[in-house]
């Protein structure tokens, strides 16, 4: 009796994900190719995903002026949202700055948030041309690139981000 | 023998068993000055909403006229009024649910509409199959309940301020919030579309106006997350993800994405804003903590907190919240000596894992200055830290994951502040 009880809860345990399948209705279909296109706007550190475009410092500054001063303040020092640039303090002083230059890992990260969701009042106002070049203008403000220098998908990767081995992953899988 | 003598303290400051509340039929300061007051009037036969039919039905209930005080707190961005923040009141509530209209919340920018017609759900990347699903395939799924805290990363902020912030517990603490959330099992979708073995993460993205995205461990997707269609038992608010949010248990609030529209899966994380420049928390070393998802064990007494006053000496209930995002309270503890001597609070039943816990204990209070304090200890034997301990370990610029024991001094007065004891 008792082997045949524990047979039977031992079944139960494997057969569980199984099980949790089989009760699926699957009504996911096909997702269309356009459809996964047009949604994925996803930018990784190595630059998959960057869309082509490209844009300077210089065609930047015009862009910031128009869309991100407002908020951002002027060279990106902070306003009303968050500072980007003009960092007087380091990550171990006292008052930290955490700008674009003393903290963000990766470049392209500027790139990604900025398409997806600035400017506040216009989100998805801004063309590719526009983006890369508010993105090195960006950079520019930081010290990071050349005002000339040409940002597209091929460049903002390589952008050399001083605080690149600043994090440590904290994740811890459950074991 | 007098009824003090049989309150025995079980630690400094005038704590009592926990257990003396639900033995005795004892009577309270509060209860009965109130029941002074209000004598007279009660005394008549029929009060003046007795004399005449009350109000109709109603489509949808609404709280009493007399508790609009009882609100989220709301701060908006001055130039953009979506972005921000409002907070639960905890110094107003009870039990272990928020109710959904008093649900914390965080917006990047402002609250969508969505219509759930035109809304679908797209599971893409490092799959055999695309999916999309519509929101009237997810109601065919079959589902189930998840009771869980949501606490915001940023949560508590202004405890690593050197100062104690003098304000009410909730517009301090108030950006947690409890709810039962019902849904689907993330883990069924994903079958359905068919993981391919290098799919380590899930990049997660909502559909308001910042197409807010964020990327998770593809173990913590595939274990307990579930795709939220209600929220305690009714379609989830607009300001809470309408129509299908993402439900993370134990994890910080960013990753519980909104009005889901988006899974990717990846073999590495995309480094969004919100993981990087935000939601992580720079140590003294000048290095940051990334990924820190898991929200630890948190506890603090909403009653009686800043903002209350005791009117009198005498016997007073403790009531306060625990929670730990990595499973069940185990215990926790109440000094009222400033935490010379601690008491076990009583544990309100259910006791559920990653989910608000309320603990009350009774204290009679002798009119002199005392400080309260509370500390959570969760099934794994994390002990929520002190404040100087924490600040010690992390420093204070890491602004997020702030979880430290609070303390309230209750003056002789009976007034309550906020302090570092």
């Amino acid at each position: 009796m008792f082997m045949r009880n524990l047979f039977f809860s031992l079944a139960v345990f494997v057969a569980y994900p199984v099980l949790a399948v089989e009760n699926s209705p699957k009504l996911g279909k096909s997702a269309p190719q356009t459809l996964q296109k047009n949604w994925n706007l996803d930018i990784f550190p190595d630059g998959t995903g960057l869309p082509a475009g490209s844009g300077t410092a210089a065609q930047g500054k015009k862009v910031y002026q128009q869309y991100c001063l407002s908020c951002h303040g002027v060279d990106g020092t902070g306003d009303s949202a968050d500072e980007l640039a003009g960092a007087k303090h380091g990550l171990t002083d006292t008052v930290p700055d955490k700008t674009i230059g003393t903290y963000w890992p990766y470049a392209t990260t500027i790139f990604d948030f900025t398409r997806r969701a600035m400017p506040l009042n216009a989100p998805g106002v801004l063309n590719n041309d526009q983006l890369y070049a508010v993105t090195a203008y960006l950079l520019y403000l930081n010290h990071l690139v050349k005002e000339t220098e040409v940002i597209n998908a091929s460049t903002l990767p390589k952008v050399k981000m001083p605080n690149r081995d600043g994090f440590i992953n904290s994740y811890q899988p459950k074991k | 023998m007098s009824k003090h003598n049989e309150m025995q303290a079980v630690a400094g400051g005038g704590l009592l068993d926990r257990r003396l509340f639900l033995k005795k039929g004892l009577s309270f300061s509060a209860l009965a000055l109130s029941a002074d007051v209000l004598a007279a009037e009660l005394d008549a036969p029929r009060p003046e909403w007795a004399q005449k039919p009350g109000t109709p039905f109603s489509n949808y209930g609404h709280p009493s006229r007399y508790e609009q005080k009882t609100i989220r707190w709301t701060m908006g961005n001055a130039m953009a009024a979506g972005n921000g923040v409002s907070w639960t009141p905890l110094q107003d509530l009870e039990g272990m649910i928020t109710p959904s209209g008093l649900h914390f919340e965080r917006h990047h920018n402002g609250v969508p509409q969505i219509d759930p017609a035109q809304h679908k759900l797209l599971i893409h990347g490092l799959v055999n199959q695309s999916l999309v699903f519509t929101m009237e395939d997810l109601q065919r799924y079959p589902m189930t309940s998840v009771l869980c805290f949501i606490e915001c990363g940023g949560n508590s902020n202004a405890g690593w301020q050197t100062q104690p912030i003098q304000t009410q517990v909730g517009y301090f603490h108030g950006m947690a919030s409890c709810s039962e959330w019902t849904g689907i099992p993330l883990r069924l979708l994903l079958n359905e579309a068919q993981i391919k073995g290098r799919a380590k993460w899930l990049i997660a993205e909502g559909a308001d106006a910042s197409l807010m995205n964020v990327s998770l461990p593809l173990d913590k997707a595939l274990d307990d997350c579930i795709l939220a269609l209600y929220q305690n038992g009714e379609r989830i608010r607009p300001e809470n993800g309408y129509p299908l949010r993402l439900i993370v248990p134990g994890w910080e609030g960013v990753v519980n994405v909104k009005w889901l529209r988006r899974l990717h899966l990846t073999n590495q994380p995309t480094m969004a804003r919100n993981e990087t420049s935000k939601y992580t928390e720079l140590m003294p070393s000048g290095k940051a903590r990334q990924f820190t998802f898991v929200m630890e064990a948190k506890s603090l007494i909403t009653q009686p907190s800043f903002g209350h006053k005791l009117k009198q000496p005498g016997l007073y209930q403790i009531s306060g919240l625990a929670w730990s995002g990595r499973g069940k309270i185990a215990k926790v503890e109440v000094s009222a000596d400033g935490g010379k001597t601690w008491a076990e609070a009583q544990l309100q039943e259910p006791v559920l894992s990653k989910c608000f816990t309320r603990f009350r204990i009774p204290w009679q209070w002798n009119g002199q200055q005392a400080i309260l304090k509370s500390r959570a200890i969760d099934e794994t034997g994390y002990v929520q830290p002190e404040r100087d301990v924490l600040v010690k370990s992390q420093g204070q610029h890491g602004y997020f994951h702030y979880n430290a024991i609070v303390s309230w001094e209750v003056a002789s007065n009976g007034s309550i502040s906020h302090v570092y004891a």
